[in-house]
C-alpha cells in the first residue's frame, strides 16, 4: 500500500478529509522550502504537493506563474526539488509529497531517471499538469514501477469515459478541478462539485481531491463535506508574498490552521457530532 | 527521401513522436469539440466553398507567382521565383488561416475570438476576420511586444480589438500563447482560440496547415502554368513554420523537389541568441505539442533572439519536426545581417519590400542560387510584405524618423 493509500484509509476509518496544501519550491526561496514543509505538517496538512518551477505554466494563474518566476530566478531546477524533498525526509517520513509541474523538465531528465531519483528522494506520488491520460500511459506505467503514484486531473467537462481512462492509470488520488479556469481562479460552486464527486469516486476507484478556486476556510469546509480531499495553493502563495522571509512559516502555519479547524469542524458536523 | 503515402497527423495528432495533445485535463473538451466540429466542416462542401469564396474575393486569392529575374540574373545561377504572399490582404500569408478558423468558429456559435500575437501579423489578421465576421476579438500580447510594435498595437484597435498586454515571463510570444491558453480555458463555451501558426495541441497543427496548404496548391498548378514543371526547391522562412507548411504540405508527395526550412541564426547560432529551434534545440513539450525546442540543460524554456519578430519563437511546429527526422525536409539557418541584406537586395533589385521574416528564406536562396545550374529552379515563399518592418530597418541602418 502505497503511502497516499495509507493516509486516505487512516482519515477514513477516523471520520475525517485530508487537507492537501501546495508550495511551489523554491518559492520565495529555497532556503524556505523545507522549514515551510514542516510548518505545513504541523499545521495538519496529510499530505503536500509541492510544484516543480516551469518557465510557461500554462494551467496556472498569475499567481502560481510569480512562485514559478521567483523560484528559477533564485536558479531552482527539479534536481534541487528533489534534494529538498530528500533533506525534508530526513526529518519527516510519514507525510506523502506529491510533486506537480509540467512535463518538460522531466523530459528533459528523461522519464526513467526522473521516476529513480524521486523514488530515492522520498517522493510518494507525481502530477504533470500536460499529461492527460492519452500521453501519459507509458509513463504512469514507469511511476508505478518506481512505487509512485500517478496522480491525474479531471475537470467539469470530463466524460464518463475519461474518468474510466483515467482511472485505469491512477493511484493516490484524483485532482478535480473544480471550475473552468486556471489555479486561483475565483467563485467555486460547492454544489456543482458535490454532484461530480460520487461519479468520479465510482468510475476511477481512488479518493477524490478538490482544488483550484479554494480561497477561504468556509469554501475548504463546504467542500470537504463531500470531497475526499480539499487542495489550497494560490491563497498560500498569496500569504507567503505577503510575510517577510522571517514570519513566513508562521504566516503559511496560521493560515493552514485556520483551514484545517474549518475542515474538521464542517467533517464533525455532517457526522452529527458536537 | 521521396514519400508515397502521407497521411498524418494519427487520429490522436501524432507526427511521428511529435506533436499529440499535451494540455491540462481542464482544455481537453474545448479540443475534442474543435475536432469533431472541423472533421465535419471538413466534410461539408458548403464550409469549403464559403472558404474559398472568402479566399478569392476578400483575401485576392490566387496570389501570384513571380520571377524575380534581376536578382536571379545578378546572383548568376538558378531562377528564384517568388510565391507572392504579401500581396494577401493585411499583406502576408496569416489571413488564410484566420478566416478558415473564423469561419469555424462561426459554425460553432463562438461570438468571441482570441488570439495571441508576437509581433502583431496574426493579430491584425484575427482582428480583420474578427471585424469582417462581427465576431468580438481579444489579442493577447507581450508587454515588451507592444512596445516595439505600436502601429500593430493601433491597427488591432482601428479593427475593433481589444489588446491585452501580457506582463508574465519573457513579456512576448510565448508568454502571450500561455495567457491566451488560460483565457480560453476559462470561457470556452463562448470563445474559439485562433491560434496562429501549426503549433499547440491537435487538431491545430493539423488544422492551420491545412488552411495554409491552399500557398502550396496554386504554386503547384502556377509553377506547370509558367515554366512547364515543378522547382527544384521550395524554400520558405520557418518561425512557428505556418507559410514553410502551407507551401511545403501539398509538395511531400511530388518527387524530386527539395524542401528547405530557414530558421533564424539571430547573432549567429554559436551565440546562442537565435531562434532556430530545428537546428540546435532538443525534443520536448510546450504549448500542447511535442516538438523540438530551446530549452537549458533543466528542460525551462530560453528566450529567443531575432531581427524578426514573427521568427522568435523557442518551439516549433510538430510536423517540422517530423520532417526534419524523416529527412523529407531540410532546415537551415540564415542570421540577422544576412536577412537584411537580402530584404535590401529584394528592395533594391524587385521593388518588393520584403518581410524580415521572409527576408530570411530570400537570403538562403540568395545563398543557394549561385552554387547551382541557371536552368534549375528556386521558388521562395514571400509570406509577408515589409512595411511592418520599416522602423527596425530604419534602427539598424542608424537612421531616424
Amino acid at each position: 500500500m502505497s503511502k497516499i493509500q495509507a493516509v486516505f484509509e487512516r482519515l477514513q476509518a477516523q471520520g475525517r478529509k485530508a487537507l492537501i496544501p501546495f508550495i511551489t519550491a523554491g518559492d520565495p526561496d529555497p532556503l524556505l522550502t523545507v522549514p515551510l514543509l514542516h510548518s505545513l505538517v504541523l499545521a495538519g496538512a496529510d499530505i503536500i504537493e509541492l510544484g516543480v518551477p516551469f518557465s510557461d505554466p500554462m494551467a496556472d494563474g498569475p499567481t502560481i506563474q510569480r512562485a514559478s518566476e521567483r523560484a528559477l530566478a533564485k536558479g531552482v531546477s527539479l534536481r534541487k526539488v528533489l534534494e529538498m524533498v530528500a533533506n525534508f525526509r530526513a526529518d519527516n517520513n510519514d507525510t506523502p509529497i506529491v510533486l506537480m509541474g509540467y512535463a518538460n523538465p522531466i523530459e528533459a531528465m528523461g522519464i526513467e531517471a526522473f521516476a529513480a531519483a524521486s523514488f530515492d528522494a522520498g517522493v510518494d506520488g507525481v502530477l504533470v499538469v500536460d499529461y492527460p491520460p492519452e500521453e501519459a500511459s507509458a509513463f504512469a506505467q514507469t511511476l508505478h514501477r518506481h512505487a509512485l503514484d500517478p496522480i491525474f486531473l479531471l475537470a467539469p467537462t470530463s466524460s464518463e469515459a475519461r474518468m474510466v481512462q483515467v482511472g485505469a492509470l491512477a493511484s493516490g488520488y484524483i485532482y478535480y478541478v473544480s471550475l473552468k479556469g486556471v489555479t486561483g481562479s475565483a467563485a467555486l460552486d460547492v454544489a456543482a462539485v458535490a454532484a461530480r464527486i460520487p461519479e468520479i469516486r465510482a468510475r476511477t476507484g481512488v479518493p477524490v481531491g478538490v482544488g483550484f478556486g479554494i480561497r477561504d476556510a468556509a469554501t475548504a469546509a463546504a467542500v470537504a463535506e463531500h470531497a475526499d480531499a480539499v487542495v489550497v495553493g494560490s491563497r498560500i502563495i498569496e500569504e507567503l508574498e505577503r510575510s517577510s522571509p522571517e514570519e513566513a512559516c508562521e504566516k503559511v502555519r496560521a493560515l493552514v490552521a485556520e483551514l484545517r479547524q474549518a475542515i474538521d469542524t464542517a467533517t464533525n458536523a455532517s457526522r452529527g457530532m458536537p | 527521401m521521396a514519400v508515397d503515402v502521407y497521411d498524418l497527423p494519427d487520429t490522436a495528432g501524432h507526427f511521428g513522436q511529435y506533436g499529440g495533445v499535451f494540455v491540462a485535463e481542464t482544455l481537453i473538451g474545448a479540443l475534442e469539440e474543435l475536432k469533431e466540429a472541423y472533421a465535419s466542416a471538413q466534410r461539408d462542401p458548403q464550409f469549403l466553398a464559403e472558404f474559398d469564396y472568402e479566399l478569392r474575393h476578400y483575401v485576392g486569392r490566387p496570389s501570384p507567382i513571380y520571377h524575380a529575374r534581376r536578382w536571379s540574373e545578378l546572383l548568376g545561377g538558378a531562377q528564384i521565383y517568388l510565391k507572392r504572399e504579401d500581396l494577401n490582404h493585411t499583406g502576408a500569408h496569416k489571413i488564410n488561416n484566420c478566416i478558415g478558423q473564423a469561419l469555424l468558429a462561426r459554425r460553432m456559435c463562438k461570438p468571441r475570438v482570441i488570439a495571441e500575437t508576437g509581433a502583431g501579423q496574426h493579430g491584425v489578421a484575427t482582428a480583420t476576420v474578427a471585424a469582417r465576421y462581427g465576431m468580438e476579438c481579444v489579442v493577447y500580447m507581450g508587454a515588451d511586444d507592444i512596445q516595439r510594435q505600436m502601429a500593430n498595437v493601433y491597427r488591432m484597435k482601428l479593427l475593433g480589438a481589444t489588446v491585452v498586454p501580457v506582463n508574465s515571463g519573457s513579456r512576448t510570444l510565448k508568454d502571450a500563447l500561455n495567457e491566451a491558453m488560460r483565457d480560453w480555458v476559462a470561457q470556452v463555451s463562448d470563445t474559439f482560440y485562433i491560434i496562429g501558426t501549426v503549433a499547440g495541441p491537435h487538431p491545430y497543427p493539423m488544422m492551420v496547415r491545412d488552411f495554409q496548404a491552399v500557398i502550396g496548391r496554386e504554386s503547384i498548378a502556377q509553377m506547370l502554368e509558367h515554366c512547364g514543371r515543378q522547382p527544384d526547391a521550395v524554400i520558405a522562412c520557418v518561425g512557428g513554420g505556418s507559410n514553410a507548411m502551407g507551401i511545403f504540405h501539398p509538395y511531400i508527395p511530388v518527387a524530386g523537389v527539395r524542401l528547405i526550412g530557414v530558421e533564424a541564426a539571430g547573432d549567429g547560432i554559436a551565440t546562442g541568441k537565435h531562434a532556430a529551434s530545428l537546428t540546435a534545440g532538443r525534443p520536448g513539450v510546450l504549448h500542447g505539442n511535442r516538438t523540438y525546442l530551446l530549452q537549458d540543460e533543466n528542460g525551462q524554456i530560453i528566450e529567443t533572439h531575432s531581427i524578426s519578430a514573427g521568427l522568435d519563437y523557442p518551439g516549433v511546429g510538430p510536423e517540422h519536426a517530423w520532417l526534419k527526422d524523416c529527412g523529407r525536409a531540410e532546415y537551415v539557418s540564415i542570421d540577422d545581417a544576412e536577412a537584411l541584406q537580402a530584404f535590401h537586395d529584394l528592395c533594391r533589385l524587385e521593388g518588393i519590400i520584403p518581410a524580415l521574416e521572409s527576408s530570411h528564406a530570400l537570403a538562403y536562396a540568395g545563398k543557394l542560387a549561385p552554387t547551382l545550374p541557371k536552368d534549375k529552379i528556386l521558388l521562395v515563399n514571400l509570406s509577408g510584405r515589409g512595411d511592418k518592418d520599416m522602423h527596425t530597418v530604419a534602427d539598424k541602418s542608424g537612421i531616424k524618423f
